[in-house]
């Protein structure tokens, strides 16, 4: 039997787009660290527009995350502010869920990877905050919608198993906020090839879920109050509670990996 | 309505009308209004798609809607740096009490509350709708409207449900709020056509606000700090009930009081029922005295 002219199975269909996608966003995006803290849920990226966001509210307690196309996950974002507010303007506002949030992007996004000839190069989270850092939910959804139910902390774009395992030796879900930014900072710092020296605070797009503040959560942090938290986060000890030394002089390795930071506060 | 929009399918299947993706993703504008319009026109306050028709077996004169429950008194009034808006508690159905503890004053967003007066049905609905508008724009585009802003969208809502309003279905909001532009109060009060009118100083609406704004006009000065308007506008209230029988007085044996926000700098906050019943407290005992309540000078400057 012979095949049509042209003809490409649709294993090898799914497999381009995919690597088209993965490689898109391995290559353009930078990383974005989502991480449940005391505080809250924090979300952190090197950033320097003030415009266009990565990080924005869905709902009351509901944030979303994103890093690839701005266009693409623009357009899910507004998408999912519109669902979100449907759903609880016709039910109630509690009946609007992370999971319920995450999945129908799922939906969405894995429609888009097998309908359209060109997959949409993005990777999101959809996070929610809980009364504590066990009922927090964070999901991770991918370019052809595979819906992934993360614990304690995900990164998403860029040289994600680099920053990964930076945040792996250090993470303790009982961190303070300026504990979780050190990590967090630190993780990123080591991204890109020539990035030893520290992130500042007009290179970040920083944004909390506050876990204690009533109706909506989301916040950005931003300005002073972003300087203040870095130079809090930067005076915080190492993780092995040594003696702190200079940001970034270990470039980009972790600070050697004991987890139970010392709680100052 | 969205069907007639390119399908994203599932497996196959279209997702159905109002819930399929393509309504969703589809680049529109920053109200959600008019996406409920586009998606879910059932979904808007009552009477809002149907365009003037007449609903079947409900309401035909202003009279048939005597028998849905009515919100009454709203009183409002700026102070530096803020504005405060007071209602009273009691929702009439015709001549029977519907409810004693009704909310008709909600906060819209951190810098602006709505009260209603009127159908409660419509107007709560109206409310609720509102605040979501309110909120989807600051979602969607990053900022929030600007005071006068939101006054046009709220009398764009209220516009929406005039065929309602012609047979009977009333309901009219009274918005105040903090501008941050001019770092003070400013209160608008709106019509069922849609009309849109800035109020100074004070303004009242509902059954009893002629006996409110009578009272207002006596009592209220300018340069009053919040505490002091607070207590004009529980004067006010007091006045109302005083003589219009769809307006609830303070409830002390209930403890039900009326409901007092305040919107400045700080955002919009509810004073406790604690607080409320103080203050009430303070005008009730007064008129066990003087039923009438303080008397203004008989000419100004004594």
């Amino acid at each position: 039997m012979s095949m049509p002219f042209g003809y490409v199975s649709p294993e090898q269909v799914m497999k381009d787009k995919a690597d088209y996608a993965r490689r898109r966003i391995t290559q353009n995006a930078r990383s974005g660290v989502v991480m449940s803290c005391e505080a809250g849920i924090l979300f952190v990226t090197p950033n320097s527009s003030r415009a266009l966001r990565k990080f924005s509210e869905l709902y009351d307690r509901i944030a979303f995350a994103a890093v690839g196309r701005y266009n693409e996950f623009e357009t899910l974002r507004k998408a999912g502010v519109r669902y979100a507010d449907m759903t609880g303007f016709q039910y109630d506002r509690r009946d609007v869920t992370a999971r319920g949030l995450a999945d129908w992007y799922g939906q969405v996004l894995g429609s888009l990877f097998t309908d359209s000839p060109k997959p949409y190069e993005v990777e999101i989270v959809v996070a929610q905050v809980g009364k504590t850092t066990a009922d927090d939910e964070i999901y991770r959804i991918t370019f052809d919608g595979a819906v992934a139910d993360e614990h304690d902390f995900v990164v998403v774009g860029g040289q994600a198993d680099r920053v990964v395992a930076v945040i792996k030796e250090q993470y303790s879900a009982s961190m303070t906020l300026s504990q979780a930014m050190k990590v967090a900072v630190e993780s990123l710092a080591g991204q890109g090839d020539a990035a030893t020296e520290p992130l500042t605070s007009g290179e970040l797009e920083v944004a909390l879920l506050e876990r204690d503040r009533a109706h909506r959560a989301f916040r950005r942090i931003t300005g002073a109050r972003l300087a203040a938290l870095l130079t809090e986060a930067r005076g915080e000890p190492p993780a092995d509670g040594g003696v702190s030394e200079p940001e970034g002089a270990g470039g980009g390795t972790p600070a050697d990996g004991q987890e139970s930071p010392a709680d100052t506060e | 309505m969205g069907n007639d929009r390119k399908d994203l399918t599932v497996g196959g299947f279209e997702l159905p009308g109002r819930w399929q993706a393509a309504t969703f993703l589809a680049a529109g504008s920053s109200s959600f209004a008019d996406f409920l319009t586009m998606a879910a026109p059932d979904l808007l306050p009552r009477a809002q798609h149907r365009e003037g028709s007449v609903p079947s077996g409900v309401v035909t004169a202003a009279s048939g809607a005597a028998d849905l429950s009515h919100g009454t008194t709203i009183v409002t009034a700026v102070f530096d740096g803020g504005v405060v808006m007071a209602g009273d508690r009691r929702a009439t159905a015709g001549n029977m009490i519907a409810q004693r503890d009704i909310e008709k004053v909600f906060r819209s967003d951190e810098y602006s509350c709505v009260g209603i007066s009127g159908v409660a049905g419509i107007g709560v609905d109206l409310v609720r709708l509102f605040a979501v508008e309110l909120e989807h724009y600051e979602k969607l585009e990053g900022r929030s409207l600007s005071l006068e802003g939101k006054a046009n969208r709220l009398a764009g809502l209220v516009k929406a449900n005039l065929g309602g309003a012609m047979q009977g279905l009333v309901a009219v909001p009274l918005l105040a709020g903090y501008d941050e532009e001019t770092s003070g109060g400013r209160i608008f009060s709106f019509d069922v056509a849609g009309g849109k009118y800035e109020e100074q100083r004070f303004a009242t609406i509902g059954s009893g606000s002629v006996f409110a704004r009578g009272s207002l006009k006596k009592l209220y000065r300018d340069g009053m700090n919040v505490a002091d308007v607070v207590l004009v506008l529980m004067q006010a209230l007091y006045d109302a009930a005083d003589d219009d029988s769809a307006t609830g007085g303070p409830d002390m044996s209930r403890r039900i009081y009326p409901i007092i926000a305040t919107v400045t700098e700080d955002g919009y906050q509810r004073l406790t029922d604690e607080e409320a019943g103080r203050y009430a407290e303070a005008v009730v005992t007064e008129r066990m005295q003087l039923p009438d309540g303080p008397a203004a000078p008989l000419r100004s400057g004594s």
